[in-house]
């Protein structure tokens, strides 16, 4: 009960955090949204973006302002996105373009555990012979190449040159499931490199510590296959800090992906923030910068939960 | 277990023949296991004494065949006959929990602490022996119980870390008997645990070992655990056994200098508070760089120039063909046993020391 009232609290000071960051900074950039709405710099025009900023509270002081979105926000309204008619809600677009990158986040994350781990095992079991240098040396590589290079140069040859591949755009896995995962080939391909790489370079070396402990030592004199002893006994008590960095990541997917959508026509959440940015849609970029912000804190609460699922020992000390 | 073995009770158990074991370091070439032979048969104990870095448990590692992969190892092993040493690691796997385990020496660090104990023992058994689960849990449950672990259906579900540590190597044996071995590598089983502890768990291991007559090999550095509990006592020093015989013929008439102080070097429960521990002087060889000659001579009081220069062969002592040692001028004196051990070969008591005053 107390970790959750702990954890309760963390959220609420992350979120004011962020939020205040967010709408302080974003008053600090040049440009008005009311110039944008209304492109007259002519006498009607200064008038109309009076009355615009009057009528959206923009003259207000940010605390004020802060504290009229955030009752708002609280209450599930996301705002309103800026024009010269009125303002439709955030809540629409947000509701349309989350599942996207959504998806895209889950399957890059599956997709590189999947990967990583096998290698990581291999590696670790392998550790200072050839097999684990070469493995080593291709993920070092693999951290440097940025996600958006991957993306062009596998668009370039998986989709211009093969032909295999989409090079724009993105189907709903409800409209059609075999068009859906053919267009996220290339961006969930693009952000899984650089991941596969960190975390088999992470769990390799925690295996290769947890590979000189005791109990590897006695699972082998039990006669039991190298397989089994890498998957039963040595993964599980080396996956911590994996765990960690997992949730962690969550954060670079997201920033991640605002390029990688841009870069590929694919309408997501990155792409919406990154609008809302260049139209300085203050409330709508507040609404959507919270949103992520405390996904990004439930995810790493969840991470927190699965320790004690990897190691009991962790269980006996919350409980 | 087949008919075939019981024809061949006569014959030893595992066969060691010259076994050398290296492993290559950064340093150089680190000889921990320099040519030592010895017969183990059926139902017999041997204790391997010796201090730290002598390679006693580097030697029960090779013979097990459970090495790191800078290891390379020369001589013979024979298991039931069959030479092991360079067999194939599936064919070591077919031989590792089935026909010999190992117990290891610290409880606390070779349990896997994300598994329960249920799971730790029915592994071996689902490897070796074709069993439906629910046999594995009552083969599991009757371990247990065998092994001294009251209440062995809740402690099926815990983790090791729930548990103390006799209470984890009476698991540890546990998991070592699963499967029926007929050879238990001991290693230092009891060095990491309480005093108080340490009787019981030998006493364990000593009566599993005589109801299942299996061998064993008892490593340690104490000379009071072998004592009583081991047939024949093998003295190791920087990888080589200077010393073996059966275990009263050694404690009666000792010939090695390094044995003696061994010996000497166990505190005794009727010197006066305070007495100086009878340490042997110096260190251990250098395994990489070993001197030329006998490697104990630079710490022998007996060392005469011959030893320096001239490494002498294990020989038979003259009235005892199974006694041997390697000693160029060996030693007649009988030293005092220690109250911990007892010359007759009975298991050692804990004496009740009048100068420590009333408290029992």
């Amino acid at each position: 009960m107390r970790l959750i009232a702990q954890r309760l609290i963390q959220l609420v000071v992350v979120f004011v955090v962020v939020t205040l960051f967010t709408a302080g900074l974003i008053s600090l950039v040049p440009g008005k949204p009311e110039n944008l709405v209304i492109p007259f710099d002519n006498t009607p025009g200064q008038t109309l973006r009076q009355e615009f900023r009057e009528s959206n509270n923009l003259d207000d002081p940010l605390p004020v302002r802060w504290a009229k979105w955030a009752g708002d926000f609280v209450q599930g309204d996301l705002g309103n996105f800026y024009s010269a008619s009125g303002g439709t809600p955030v809540r629409t677009r947000f509701d349309q373009s989350w599942p996207v990158s959504v998806s895209l986040i889950l399957y890059t994350q599956v997709l590189s555990l999947l990967v990583a781990i096998p290698l990581a095992l291999w590696a670790a079991y392998r550790s200072g012979r050839w097999t684990d240098k070469i493995i080593n040396t291709f993920a070092f590589g693999a951290i440097s190449l940025p996600s958006f290079a991957v993306a062009l140069l596998l668009t370039y040859y998986l989709g211009v040159q093969m032909g295999w591949v989409p090079t724009q755009g993105y189907v709903r896995l409800t409209e059609d499931p075999g068009e859906h995962f053919r267009h996220v080939i290339v961006p969930v391909l693009a952000l899984s490199l650089g991941q596969i790489a960190v975390y088999m370079r992470l769990l390799r070396s925690d295996l290769v510590a947890t590979l000189q402990e005791d109990f590897i030592l006695m699972a082998k004199s039990k006669g039991i296959s190298n397989g089994r002893v890498l998957w039963r006994h040595a993964l599980r008590p080396s996956s911590l800090t994996l765990l960690t960095v997992t949730g962690l990541s969550m954060g670079n997917l997201i920033g991640g992906t605002l390029v990688i959508e841009f870069l590929l026509g694919i309408p997501g959440l990155g792409v919406l923030i990154g609008e809302t940015v260049l139209r300085r849609q203050y409330e709508a970029l507040q609404s959507l910068v919270a949103v992520v912000a405390i996904a990004f804190v439930l995810i790493n609460f969840t991470v927190d939960a699965l320790y004690s699922v990897l190691d009991p020992r962790i269980r006996e000390r919350t409980t | 277990m087949s008919e075939n073995q019981t024809d061949h009770a006569n014959q030893p158990v595992l066969e060691v023949r010259d076994l050398v074991t290296q492993f290559s370091s950064e340093r150089g070439t680190v000889n921990a296991v320099r040519g030592v032979s010895f017969d183990l048969y059926r139902g017999r104990t041997l204790g391997v004494v010796g201090e730290s870095g002598s390679g006693k448990s580097v030697l029960s590692r090779s013979v097990m065949g459970l090495m790191p992969g800078n290891a390379t190892r020369t001589g013979s092993v024979r298991f039931e006959g069959s030479e092991v040493l360079n067999a194939s690691p599936k064919v070591m796997r077919s031989y590792w929990g089935q026909k010999m385990s190992m117990v290891f020496q610290d409880p606390m660090t070779a349990l896997n602490p994300v598994l329960r104990i249920e799971r730790q023992i029915t592994e071996s058994l689902h490897e070796h022996i074709d069993m439906s689960k629910a046999q594995a849990k009552d083969t599991a449950l009757a371990l247990l119980t065998s092994v001294g672990i009251p209440e062995p259906a809740r402690r099926m579900r815990q983790y090791p870390h729930e548990m103390s540590g006799g209470m984890r190597q009476r698991i540890m044996i546990a998991i070592a008997l699963a499967c029926g071995p007929r050879m238990l590598f001991a290693d230092e089983p009891t060095t990491a645990l309480d005093v108080t502890v340490q009787a019981q768990i030998l006493d364990l291991l000593q009566s599993m070992q005589r109801d299942r007559e299996m061998s064993m090999i008892l490593v340690t550095h104490d000379l009071g655990v072998v004592a009583g509990r081991a047939d024949d006592i093998a003295v190791m020093y920087a990888g080589r056994i200077v010393e073996k015989a059966p275990a009263e013929r050694l404690f009666a008439g000792m010939r090695h200098p390094y044995t003696q102080a061994l010996m000497r070097s166990i505190p005794k429960l009727e010197m006066p508070s305070h007495t100086r521990l009878d340490a042997i002087a110096g260190r251990p060889p250098d395994l990489v760089n070993l001197p030329e000659g006998c490697s104990f001579a630079p710490r022998c009081p007996n060392a005469q120039e011959k030893c320096l220069v001239d490494d002498p062969a294990l020989t038979a002592d003259d009235d005892h063909a199974d006694h041997v040692f390697a000693c160029h001028f060996p030693v007649n004196e009988v030293v005092v046993a220690a109250p911990g051990i007892r010359v007759d070969g009975q298991p050692p008591r804990i004496a009740h020391d009048p100068s420590l005053g009333g408290s029992a």
